[in-house]
Formats: structure tokens, C-alpha cells, sequence
């Protein structure tokens, strides 16, 4: 039988909802007890509301000063003091679990599948790679710890209804102190998180300034939603970097995507292909964009999306 | 301060990559092969550090075949000082990558391994993390701005909720992400300059690595396609179909 393993995300006493994506892909694999692991300086909080997330078996709390921050020189050594006891260790795939999960699967001499979108069984699980212009089936040894990192996007959050027991762990390790936490400048300001939000706008190179994508700020607005950016805004400079949406920035699964000027190369592509409706709105009717999106509007930006805020 | 930078060779990122249609892998033949472009971040940020008087020398790793000592030369064409080909036929993973680079860490002494965040064509984003466990030193990565003070980094990470800043202890290991940096462009006479500089070929066999290629990949599929959906000519009929999804 598997035993699961999940490292918990959370950030000031907020667990992430990565975390019940992770529980979701888990329990694919049939007959799987399914811990958690928080690890922070004060886990109490945080571990309530991870007991909570239906199938969850077991916490496991590890409290230690040095946990205030997640870094991952710190964090591996205590995850692997209890990993013994598992049959797989899974965390997110955002930039919490990709920092961690290697270091952790490299101390315990365990190969890592990153990204897992789809589970066949315990040892078979479904990945992309060429930033997902290809989906590999990988198979991982049973005789091993299987490390994973969860696409978060490919999964439901698991529901709330649980009530797992919680346990403090002995961890007994000793920690390095040659990595410090400086600090941490928070984007996104009152806006919905773009990975958890129902709706999200993005806005593309099209809009050609920083000045001009405040249009796509007033549309997330009135919407309600979260925003983000393609590659190409993010490096033009018209939006910061915690906006990026694609491959190698966030992966989302919103209700509704609408993309503003976005032509939708393949990386963005690969980064809102589990959204429920894609939008797109594009002055170039050729535009790869439209051969994924489910409703599309050829048009100057400028003029359709004041016209489209008018009439909301 | 000796600076190791990785450099893979990997599809050029303007390739698209098509699956074969019987599932056994993905058609690259004769396409054109380049350095990562996470990697070539890495080589820049190197070079600058070495420009600035925080390095001394720049040493560029490839692993792979005979071909990757071209991404070599490229790398001692961008300015690297010395090029270390480890040689072998195998595609490696990225523990197997790691436990080499954990090799040649023994062997030169860098103070800094600087690394691409991810390879464009596995995207696994785990060698540099790697390393850094089993070296036992400090990893910060996703880097988008790297100070050098003595035998401390200073390093700004790209993270979901925004930036986030570390101190490290040297020696340390960095990935890079895409803004850390532009890279430069090659010219001719560097081409030419860096015929003479010195290139190094180790056979994997030879490091006495412990292969970590523990997986297996058994299938290849191209990625589900969406279902093409409806152009609509104007405002009031894209509310229409929003309104019609349930959506507003």
C-alpha cells in the first residue's frame, strides 16, 4: 500500500491551496494513506486547516524556530529525518516545491518526476516536457521513494470535511544556518492570487507600454479577477515577473482566461490549457491564440476592451 | 573565485518539437541544437562577475556526446575561460547531472556553481537544487539579481508571490531565471579568440559517478489539443456567449 507523503505550502500562518491539489493527486493513487507535513515556526494554525482537507489520514507537525521561512537547505534534512517512513513525498509545483523537492529527493538518492499532470497507478505518472509540446508517460522504480512535484493546475483542490489527527514529529537534525532570509517583496497587491482565481486577464505585448496595461488592471477590476501577464509583457517591462503566466511562469486553471493581445505562443499556451474558457482578443485574426481559444474577437484592443468594461 | 557554469545542449528554443507518431520519443533529427537559454543567463551573469573583479575564472561544463563540445566552443567564444567536456551517450537525468557536477565541484573548488533554473527540453528544474544537497552548500534559485559581497551572496529570487531575497554563504550554488540578464552576442574574432583556449574531455566512466537514472520513460504523446471554438464579431456578442457559459 502507498503511504504519501505532502509537504504543506503556506505563507503567514495561510496554508496554500497547492496543498489540497497535492492531496487530490495524491488520492489517485488507489488505496493511498495520506500524510501532511508542516513544517513552520508555529504549525498549529496552519495544521488545523491542513487536518482539515478530506483524506487526509495524519499531520505531522515540525515546529522550529528556523522554520519561519521555507528555505530549502533547512526544510530538506527534516523532511528527510521522517521520509523513511513513506512510500512517495509530493509537493507543488510552484516555486515553493521546485526549490524544496529536489534537494529533498537528492539527500535521499531518489530520482524526481516534476510536474506530474496525470497519475496511471503508484509508479506511473504523466509529465510534459518541450514546455508540453510533447506528454511523457514515466515510469519510476518500486523498489525506490518516488519524489514528485504536482502540476497544481491539473488537479482540484481536494474539499474541506476532514478531521486528520494531529501529531508533533521528533525530527532530531541538525540544521545549516549558512542560508538567511532577507526579505520578501509581495506583489499582487488586493487582487485575487492568479493561480486560485476564478477569473483571470492577461494582457500581451500588444499593449506596448507599462502606461497602456493599466487597461488590463481596469478589466481584472471590473471583473474581479486576477491578473497576468504573457512572457512578452513581463520582459518589455510593462508587468512584473510574479505575473508571468506560461510554462516557465505560473500554470493556471482559472473558470474563465481572457487574454488581451496575447498572440499565444506555445510556452503561454502550456500555461492555460486547463483553463475552463479561454477568451482571446486580438488584432491579428492568424494569431495562434484563436486555435485554442473558445470564444475569440478580432479588433483593436483599445477600442474593443473600453467597450467590452462599458458594458459589463 | 573560480565560477562553474553548466551548459546543456539542448533543441533550439525556436524548434517545435513534434512527437513521433508511434509514441517512442520526439523527432529531433537534424534540428538545430543550441546552448539552453537558461544556461547561456548562467554564463552571462558568470562573465559579468568575472568582469566586475568578483571572479577570477569562468569554467563552462557540458555533459553529453562529442557534439556538445560545440556549446563548449559557443561558451569560450562568449568569454569562458577553460571548457570541460564530460563525455558519454547516454541521456543522463538530472540526479546523474548532479552527482557529476558534485564531482567536479571536489575537482576545481568553485566558489559558485551558477546554473539554468530549468533545460528546455526535459524542463525537470532540479540539477542545481540538486547539487546543493549533495554538496551540503546553499542553493538560491531562480535568481533574477545576484550580489557579490566577500564570501556572502545576495540573491533576489523570482518566487509566485513576488521577490524574495536570500544571503548566502560561498561557496553556494545559483539558478538563474530569464530576467537575471541579456546575453551577448558572439562575434567573429571571438570565435577565433577562443579556438586557443584550453578544452578538457573526461569520459563518464571515468568519475566514477553512481548513475542516478532511475526513471523510465514509456510512452510519448503530443499534448491534448482544445476544441477550436467560436469567433464572435463584436462586443454585445461576446457578452452574449459569455452570459451563455454561465460565466456572467
Amino acid at each position: 500500500m502507498s503511504r504519501i507523503l505532502i509537504i504543506a505550502e503556506h505563507l503567514n500562518g495561510q496554508l496554500n491551496q497547492s496543498t489540497a491539489k497535492c492531496v487530490s493527486c495524491a488520492s489517485k493513487i488507489s488505496g493511498a494513506s495520506i500524510d501532511i507535513v508542516v513544517l513552520a515556526a508555529q504549525p498549529a494554525p496552519i495544521a488545523a486547516q491542513a487536518a482539515s482537507i478530506a483524506g487526509v489520514t495524519r499531520v505531522r507537525t515540525i515546529a522550529n524556530p528556523a522554520n519561519e521561512h521555507a528555505i530549502a537547505a533547512v526544510y530538506a534534512p527534516q523532511v528527510c529525518a521522517i521520509a523513511g517512513e513513506y512510500t512517495h513525498v509530493f509537493g507543488p509545483s510552484t516555486t515553493f516545491g521546485k526549490d524544496l523537492m529536489p534537494r529533498i529527493a537528492a539527500l535521499l538518492g531518489a530520482s524526481q518526476l516534476s510536474d506530474v499532470m496525470a497519475v496511471d497507478d503508484a509508479y506511473s505518472f504523466k509529465r510534459p516536457i518541450y514546455a508540453g509540446n510533447a506528454i511523457i508517460t514515466v515510469k519510476a522504480p518500486t523498489d525506490q521513494l518516488v519524489v514528485a512535484t504536482v502540476r497544481t493546475a491539473s488537479f482540484p483542490a481536494a474539499g474541506a470535511g476532514g478531521s486528520a489527527n494531529i501529531e508533533a514529529a521528533q525530527v532530531d537534525v541538525q540544521l545549516p544556518t549558512h542560508t538567511r532570509y532577507v526579505h520578501l517583496q509581495q506583489g499582487g497587491g488586493d487582487r485575487p492570487d492568479l493561480q486560485t482565481a476564478r477569473f483571470v486577464v492577461s494582457g500581451g505585448r500588444a499593449l506596448g507600454s507599462a502606461d497602456a496595461f493599466k487597461l488590463i488592471y481596469d478589466l481584472g477590476d471590473k471583473l474581479k479577477a486576477g491578473v497576468g501577464a504573457s512572457r512578452a509583457a513581463v520582459d518589455s517591462g510593462y508587468a512584473p515577473n510574479d505575473m508571468q503566466v506560461g510554462q516557465t511562469g505560473k500554470i493556471i486553471a482559472p473558470e474563465l482566461y481572457v487574454a488581451i493581445g496575447i498572440s499565444g505562443a506555445i510556452q503561454h499556451l502550456t500555461g492555460i490549457k486547463d483553463a475552463g474558457t479561454i477568451v482571446a482578443i486580438n488584432k491579428d485574426a492568424e494569431a495562434p491564440i484563436f486555435e485554442v481559444a473558445d470564444i475569440g474577437l478580432v479588433g483593436d484592443l483599445f477600442k474593443l476592451v473600453p467597450e467590452l468594461m462599458r458594458a459589463l | 573565485m573560480k565560477i562553474l557554469v553548466g551548459l546543456k545542449r539542448v533543441v533550439d528554443y525556436t524548434v517545435r518539437v513534434q512527437v513521433k507518431p508511434d509514441g517512442s520519443g520526439v523527432a529531433i533529427d537534424g534540428v538545430k541544437m543550441s546552448i539552453n537559454p537558461f544556461d547561456e543567463i548562467a554564463l552571462e551573469e558568470a562573465l559579468r562577475l568575472r568582469d566586475a573583479g568578483k571572479a577570477t575564472e569562468v569554467v563552462v561544463v557540458s555533459i553529453g556526446q562529442q557534439s556538445s563540445m560545440q556549446q563548449i566552443d559557443s561558451g569560450l567564444a562568449m568569454g569562458a575561460n577553460r571548457g570541460i567536456l564530460v563525455k558519454t551517450d547516454k541521456a543522463i537525468q538530472p540526479l546523474t547531472a548532479a552527482r557529476i557536477f558534485a564531482k567536479l565541484v571536489e575537482k576545481e573548488r568553485p566558489g559558485l556553481v551558477i546554473l539554468g533554473k530549468q533545460a528546455i527540453d526535459d524542463d525537470a528544474n532540479q540539477t542545481a537544487q540538486m547539487l546543493a544537497a549533495l554538496i551540503d552548500r546553499p542553493q538560491a534559485t531562480f535568481a533574477s539579481k545576484v550580489e557579490i559581497d566577500g564570501n556572502l551572496a545576495r540573491v533576489t529570487r523570482e518566487v509566485d508571490v513576488g521577490l524574495e531575497t536570500l544571503e548566502v554563504e560561498l561557496p553556494a550554488v545559483i539558478s538563474v531565471d530569464l530576467r537575471l540578464n541579456t546575453p551577448r552576442f558572439i562575434k567573429l574574432p571571438d570565435i577565433m579568440k577562443a579556438k586557443s583556449k584550453p578544452r578538457e574531455t573526461l569520459e563518464l566512466a571515468s568519475l566514477g559517478v553512481e548513475s542516478g537514472d532511475h526513471l523510465t520513460v514509456t510512452h510519448y504523446a503530443p499534448p491534448a489539443k482544445r476544441q477550436k471554438g467560436v469567433m464572435v464579431k463584436d462586443v454585445p456578442e461576446l457578452i452574449a456567449a459569455l452570459k451563455a457559459k454561465g460565466l456572467l
